[in-house]
């Protein structure tokens, strides 16, 4: 039954199924590999951008420029650019191959890409985080202030909760791009979900198998992080919906109002 | 410093070809956003699904590995379609041809999105008069779609735009001689890569700063007459 199956599938179909089905625990360490990348320089870049969204909404001009900068730099300039920059760049100087830190990271492609990564999402999380941070409603921040919160817990307890509720669906989409940015891992030999790809089709001569099975495997990956942000939102976001409709209808019998 | 100098002729190359690059691939994707949010928003179910399906995958896949299949997979298939039925012999993709052509694809999707919510921010009524007035589909299109959509569509549009001028980069990586490739090239020849990596970085800014002006521009043209609450 098994080899008949086998022998369908040879004979009849146009990609080598057999051959993905073969190497398909390549494609999940590869898997691995994308996804882990990912979610740590978000984290990464994530933590980084707190503190930088809160100096740019700020009004220091010595602390703010510096951000600026940054930002409009990592904003402006492709994720590739910024990878090869540290990846292959850092090697010219001598004296950074003299460093401690050289050997174990700076030479590892994987450190390179996180760095490059964690660099780049932390600029577009620091103007994201940015915006929601201005567009707090006044009125909140002086109520707090008529309560005699000091300047750090108005962050804490106002400013911040809501400025991330605001800038979660925005963040979504950040998310989305860093997923798909973190192919660029594959162009400086780390075996990603792509660079598995390349390796399958390179190794036997192939032209579809190995970008399809990534492009599946990413389309998946992408669908199933955007239903849980859209999970997330409806549990944060809760009370900025409408109500619903049918809660409001008046019950039978009861007198109607009408506007 | 020097070094940059000497080797500007293959960096200002490698930039005119990252210009066209994205300026064709812009055509491709304005075209397919347009097409595509017809098609969205078009009371016809297939054209709807094929586009609910194509913005889906477009958004879906990372453009590298859609570049990739494209620029190899693509040539593969012509072929072979070529040999099976005679049509045509061996035939070749520039790397050119098929950057711009899945650059443009992909950014269509986008640009879908972008032009399916600017047409729907139109107020119906406005559509119903121009056809009180007696006009026809394409001057409705012309007179009252277009001038407002472009408006509404612009912020979306300028996005979308940085984001992909910034994508013609991964082109380099099918071989493409542009701005990266050739820098990347120079870096390695005289082992200054850092030195050429941050001249193209550099590029792009100039690149990136330059749209952000022109679109700039562009805003303010298409909002004259137009008030805008300050939020102040």
């Amino acid at each position: 039954m098994g080899e008949s199956i086998i022998a369908f599938l040879d004979a009849w179909s146009p990609l080598d199924i057999v051959l993905i089905a073969q190497n398909f625990d390549r494609f999940l360490w590869g898997a691995l590999v994308t996804l882990q990348l990912t979610v740590i320089s978000l984290v990464v870049g994530g933590l980084m951008s707190i503190p930088l969204a809160i100096i740019r909404s700020g009004n220091n001009p010595f602390l703010n420029a510096p951000v600026w900068a940054f930002t409009y730099l990592f904003r402006g300039t492709p994720l590739l650019v910024q990878t090869y920059l540290i990846y292959y760049g850092l090697g010219q100087f001598e004296w950074i191959r003299q460093t401690v830190v050289w050997d174990p990271i700076l030479s590892q492609a994987w450190w390179c890409a996180l760095i490059a990564f964690s660099l780049n999402t932390a600029a577009y999380t620091t103007e994201l985080l940015r915006g929601a941070i201005e567009t707090t409603h006044k009125g909140e921040v002086e109520a707090a202030k008529a309560c005699g919160l000091g300047k750090w817990m108005r962050l804490r307890r106002i400013i911040l909760p809501s400025a991330f509720r605001r800038a979660l669906p925005a963040y979504s989409n950040e998310v989305i791009f860093m997923l798909h940015g973190s192919v660029v891992a594959s162009t400086i030999t780390i075996q990603d979900l792509l660079g598995v790809g390349r390796w399958l089709n390179g190794r036997y001569y192939l032209a579809y198998e190995g970008f399809i099975t990534a492009a599946v495997m990413y389309l998946i990956i992408v669908l199933l992080v955007s239903r849980g942000f859209r999970l997330w939102e409806s549990h944060w976001l809760k009370h900025l919906y409408p109500r619903d409709a049918v809660a409001v209808e008046p019950k039978k019998g009861a007198a109607s109002i009408r506007i | 410093m020097d070094l940059i100098l000497e080797y500007q002729a293959q960096l200002l190359s490698g930039t005119w070809v990252t210009i066209q690059l994205a300026l064709i691939s812009l055509v491709f994707a304005v075209m397919f956003g347009l097409l595509g949010a017809w098609a969205k928003l078009s009371k016809n179910f297939l054209a709807q699904k094929t586009a609910v399906a194509y913005t889906t995958i477009v958004r879906g896949v990372p453009d590298l590995v859609l570049i990739l299949l494209v620029f190899y997979g693509g040539q593969q298939m012509i072929n072979s379609f070529g040999a099976m039925t005679g049509l045509w012999g061996y035939v070749e993709i520039s790397q050119f041809a098929a950057g711009a052509g899945t650059i443009g694809v992909v950014f269509g999707g986008y640009m879908t999105e972008t032009f399916r919510g600017a047409i729907l921010a139109i107020p119906r009524g406005q559509i119903e008069a121009g056809i009180a007035c007696g006009m026809n589909r394409l001057t409705i299109f012309r007179r009252v779609i277009w001038p407002q959509m472009v408006r509404y569509a612009l912020p979306g549009f300028s996005n979308n735009w940085l984001v992909q001028i910034k994508s013609t980069a991964l082109v380099s990586v099918i071989g493409l001689q542009d701005v990266v490739y050739n820098g990347f090239v120079a870096g390695r020849s005289t082992r200054q890569l850092f030195t050429f990596m941050f001249a193209v970085l550099m590029i792009y800014l100039v690149l990136t700063a330059i749209s952000d002006l022109g679109l700039r521009w562009l805003d303010r043209r298409y909002s004259k007459g137009i008030v805008r609450s300050d939020n102040g």
